[in-house]
């Protein structure tokens, strides 16, 4: 899957000509620079290394900026690696948002989802709750019920859906289609939510 | 944030007349029913504007056979054809969701430019 790398600026919605509404989320993709080529014959797979964003040259650690200075590369904000380029790419491409996408193509777009903190079980793991709200019942609501029986298993299983930490981990979201590319602004438009918050990375995956 | 600000003042459209709230509007909208596409009209008074550039929203509301009838407006919408300002209101809020209490000589809103 080929892709690039990119930062989300937000969520807007735009109309098509007959008059349809349809939400977006826009996102500011590349240019990415290539900064290295995995080989099958030196690290075992076939990789493209893709930079994204900018870096002042003394947030860079040494041994980054002389690779770049070797190679002839601008320090970057975020590196991360692709597989199954078709094309053959040397150290030093740019890579551009009409070159990897086109408007119609279903995406993969994986960012890192907002961390919402401690939450219980019912906004993490989709729970309705323990009884009603009438006939006196009032702490239950937001209850997780039972989390194990008494003779047998007589503990809690491993693994059992509690509240704890929510958000702030990798996602995917699959299928999402690519309604508009402004190319001279290097933007891309794709149809409904991103991970992530605004100027997060994400990644998009053809 | 900036860069899109930016990007949707493209799709702002500039051909309407500026209205306010407690205006009498005739708009033009355009209905697909099937393959078919016809131009219907729809006068009311405004009595609320939401937001500003691509998102921006308009209410319109009117009585209809007795009924009050409130319709939402994309106000960037390439279905909305056409915006007369018919006349202009004498209010004293942005939001008129008090005439929804009111019905009959109470629920009039007074033209801004008669004595």
């Amino acid at each position: 899957m080929p892709g690039l790398l990119g930062k989300k600026l937000g969520m807007t919605s735009i109309f098509t000509e007959d008059g349809e509404n349809i939400p977006v989320t826009v996102v500011e993709v590349g240019p990415c620079e290539v900064f290295a080529i995995r080989s099958k014959e030196n690290d075992g797979y076939q990789a493209v290394q893709l930079g994204f964003g900018k870096k002042k040259e003394k947030q860079v650690n040494k041994a980054q900026l002389e690779y770049c200075k070797k190679n002839n590369l601008e320090p970057v904000y975020t590196l991360r690696e692709f597989r199954n380029f078709e094309e053959v790419l040397n150290v030093g491409d740019k890579l551009t948002v009409d070159s990897v996408f086109a408007e119609g193509d279903k995406v993969k777009v994986t960012g890192k989802s907002i961390g919402k903190g401690f939450q219980g079980v019912v906004k993490r793991h989709g729970f309705s709750g323990v009884g009603g709200q009438t006939h006196g019942q009032h702490n239950r609501e937001r209850a997780p019920g039972s989390i194990g029986q008494s003779s047998y298993p007589s503990r809690v299983l491993k693994g059992m859906k509690m509240a704890g930490r929510h958000g702030g981990t990798i996602h995917s979201i699959k299928n999402l289609r690519v309604v508009k590319i402004i190319s001279e602004k290097n933007l891309i438009m794709l149809k409904g939510a991103v991970p992530g918050k605004v100027n997060s990375i994400i990644e998009i995956n053809k | 944030m900036d860069k899109l600000k930016e990007l949707l003042a493209e799709h702002v459209r500039e051909d309407f007349p500026q209205f306010k709230s407690g205006d009498r509007v005739r708009l033009s909208v355009k209905v697909v029913e099937g393959d078919k596409e016809r131009i219907q009209a729809f006068e009311g008074d405004v009595i609320s504007i939401r937001g500003a550039g691509a998102g921006k929203t308009f209410t319109v509301r009117k009585i209809s056979s007795g009924v009050g009838v409130e319709r939402i407006f994309a106000y960037n919408s390439p279905r909305l054809q056409k915006i007369e300002v018919l006349r202009e209101g004498k209010v004293r809020r942005a939001k008129l969701y008090y005439l929804r209490e009111l019905s009959g000589k109470a629920a009039r809103i007074k033209d801004k430019n008669q004595r």
